[in-house]
C-alpha cells in the first residue's frame, strides 16, 4: 500500500491504494467517476482515455501510482458546469455516438488532439484518433463533429 | 495483476539499488508492454521500479549544443517526443516518421524508445533503426554498438541491473523507412530501414520478419552498394528460410514484403 495524491478535475484526493491498482480502476472505484470506461482493457480500443498532466493516456496501461502528483482530467472534469465542452457539443450536434460506450475516450482523445494541432484535415483527424475504436462504426460522425468543434475551439 | 511493490528512484543509483534490493525486480519505463503482460499475468515481479523521475527524457545533439555530430536521445524520451521534435524532424526525419507511426496517439505518449530497445520486440520498429544506423547504446555501465546490442528475439545484451541511459545516432547522410503495419497492432508485419551513415556505411536493416528478430539483410546491402537504386532491389532474390511465419503473415509472404518495403523506403529516401 501506498499513500497516492492525486488531482483529479481540480480535486485533490489523497488515497491509500494498492501498489498494482490501475489508474483506470481508481478513477472508477475509488472516486466513482465512472465515466471513464473499460472497454477491451488491452489498450486498444481508447474508451478508457483521460489526460495526466495535458497528455492523452490509456488509463487501463497505467498504474494509479504512476500519476501519483500528477493533474487528471476525466470526462466529468470538462464541462464548465451545465455549459458543455464544445467538443461535447459537437459530438451532440453532429450525432458523434450510438451506443455511446466509446464516447468518453474519444472526446478525450479529440480534446488533446485538437489543442495541440491546428488547421487538422479529415485524414489527420481520422489517423488522430486511430487509437480509440468504436464497434458501433460511427466514425463518419464522430469525424465530423472533431471538425466542428476544432472550428469553434481554435476561433 | 498479481501483487507488486511500486517504487519510484530518484536517481539511476536509488534504481540499481532497488533491483538490487528484490528478488524479482522489473524496470518500468512507459509501461505500454510491460503493464499488458503484468495485466495478463505473463510476469509476477515482486517489485516495478518507475523510471520517470530519474532524469532520462530529452534531445540533444547537434544544433542544440553545436557540439559533436549526432543525434542524443534520452532513454525515457516518448514516441511522441520523438515524433515532434523539430531538432529529430530537421536531423532525422526518418526517425520523428518512425516514431510517429508507432501503436497509436496514447501509446506513443507513453512508450519510450529506451524501453522498445530493452524489450527488442521482434516486430517493434526502433530496433530497425538503430541498427541501420548503427547507434550507440549508452547504459550505466558502458556504450553498446546496436550491431552487439540486439543479440534475439526479446533479447538483448543488457546485464540484469543495466539501465539505458541514452541513444546516441551518428551524423547521418540518407535514412528512410518503410513499414508495412499490422492492421491492428501497427507493430511492423515487415518494416525496413535503409540509411548511410559515417560510422556504418550502407546498411539495411529489417524488422518484424525475422525469427531472431530484427537482422541486416547482406543481399540487399550488397546489391544496393553496386547500385543505389530501385532495379538493384528488384534483382534481389530474398530467402524466406529465416523468416517468422504465423497467424498475420507466412514466410514467404514476409520475404515479399521485404522486397517492397525496401522498394518504399529507397523511393522515399532524403
Amino acid at each position: 500500500m501506498a499513500q497516492l495524491s492525486i488531482i483529479v478535475n481540480g480535486q485533490r484526493h489523497v488515497n491509500e491504494i494498492a501498489d498494482n491498482i490501475l489508474l483506470v480502476d481508481y478513477i472508477r472505484e475509488t472516486l466513482a467517476l465512472t465515466g471513464t470506461h473499460i472497454g477491451c482493457d488491452t489498450s486498444q480500443c481508447g474508451a478508457c482515455v483521460v489526460h495526466v498532466n495535458g497528455i492523452s493516456v490509456k488509463s487501463c496501461t497505467m498504474l494509479a501510482a504512476q500519476a501519483d502528483g500528477a493533474e487528471v482530467t476525466t470526462i466529468e472534469g470538462i464541462s464548465d458546469g451545465e455549459n458543455l465542452h464544445p467538443m461535447q457539443e459537437a459530438f451532440h450536434e453532429q450525432h458523434g455516438l450510438q451506443c455511446g460506450f466509446c464516447t468518453p475516450g474519444m472526446v478525450m482523445s479529440a480534446i488533446e488532439l485538437v489543442e495541440k494541432n491546428k488547421d487538422l484535415s479529415e485524414q489527420d483527424i481520422r489517423e488522430g484518433l486511430e487509437g480509440n475504436i468504436c464497434r458501433c462504426t460511427g466514425y463518419h460522425n464522430i469525424v465530423k463533429a472533431v471538425q466542428t468543434a476544432a472550428s469553434k475551439m481554435q476561433r | 495483476m498479481y501483487a507488486t511493490r511500486y517504487s519510484k528512484p530518484k536517481n539511476i543509483e536509488e534504481a540499481v539499488s532497488a533491483l538490487h534490493a528484490a528478488e524479482d525486480g522489473k524496470l518500468l519505463a512507459g509501461g505500454m508492454t510491460l503493464i499488458p503482460t503484468l495485466k495478463q499475468r505473463l510476469a509476477a515481479p515482486d517489485c516495478l521500479i518507475d523510471l520517470s523521475t530519474i532524469g532520462l527524457s530529452g534531445i540533444s545533439g547537434d544544433g542544440i549544443s553545436g557540439a559533436g555530430d549526432g543525434l542524443i536521445i534520452g532513454a525515457m524520451t516518448t514516441h511522441a517526443e520523438v515524433e515532434r521534435s523539430a531538432h529529430v524532424q530537421k536531423q532525422l526525419p526518418a526517425l520523428s516518421g518512425l516514431a510517429g507511426g508507432i501503436g497509436d496517439r496514447q501509446v506513443r505518449n507513453c512508450g519510450t524508445i529506451g524501453g522498445s530497445i530493452a524489450n527488442n520486440d521482434p516486430a517493434a520498429c526502433y530496433p530497425a533503426a538503430l541498427l541501420a544506423l548503427a547507434a550507440q547504446i549508452t547504459t550505466n555501465k558502458r556504450t553498446l554498438a546496436a550491431d552487439d546490442y540486439f543479440t534475439g528475439m526479446f533479447e538483448t545484451a543488457l546485464a540484469e541491473d543495466e539501465i539505458i541511459t541514452e541513444i546516441k545516432f551518428p551524423k547521418t547522410h540518407k535514412a528512410s523507412y518503410a513499414k508495412f503495419g499490422n492492421p491492428a497492432s501497427r507493430y511492423a508485419m515487415v518494416g525496413v530501414f535503409i540509411a548511410k551513415t559515417d560510422a556504418g556505411g550502407l546498411r539495411v536493416a529489417i524488422t518484424g520478419a525475422g525469427q531472431d528478430g530484427v537482422f541486416r539483410h547482406n543481399e540487399l546491402e550488397a546489391a544496393l552498394a553496386q547500385s543505389f537504386d530501385v532495379a538493384a532491389i528488384d534483382a534481389t532474390a530474398i530467402e524466406d528460410s529465416e523468416l517468422m511465419s504465423d497467424i498475420h503473415a507466412s514466410a514467404d509472404y514476409r520475404a515479399h514484403l521485404i522486397k517492397e518495403m525496401s522498394k518504399r523506403a529507397l523511393q522515399a529516401i532524403g
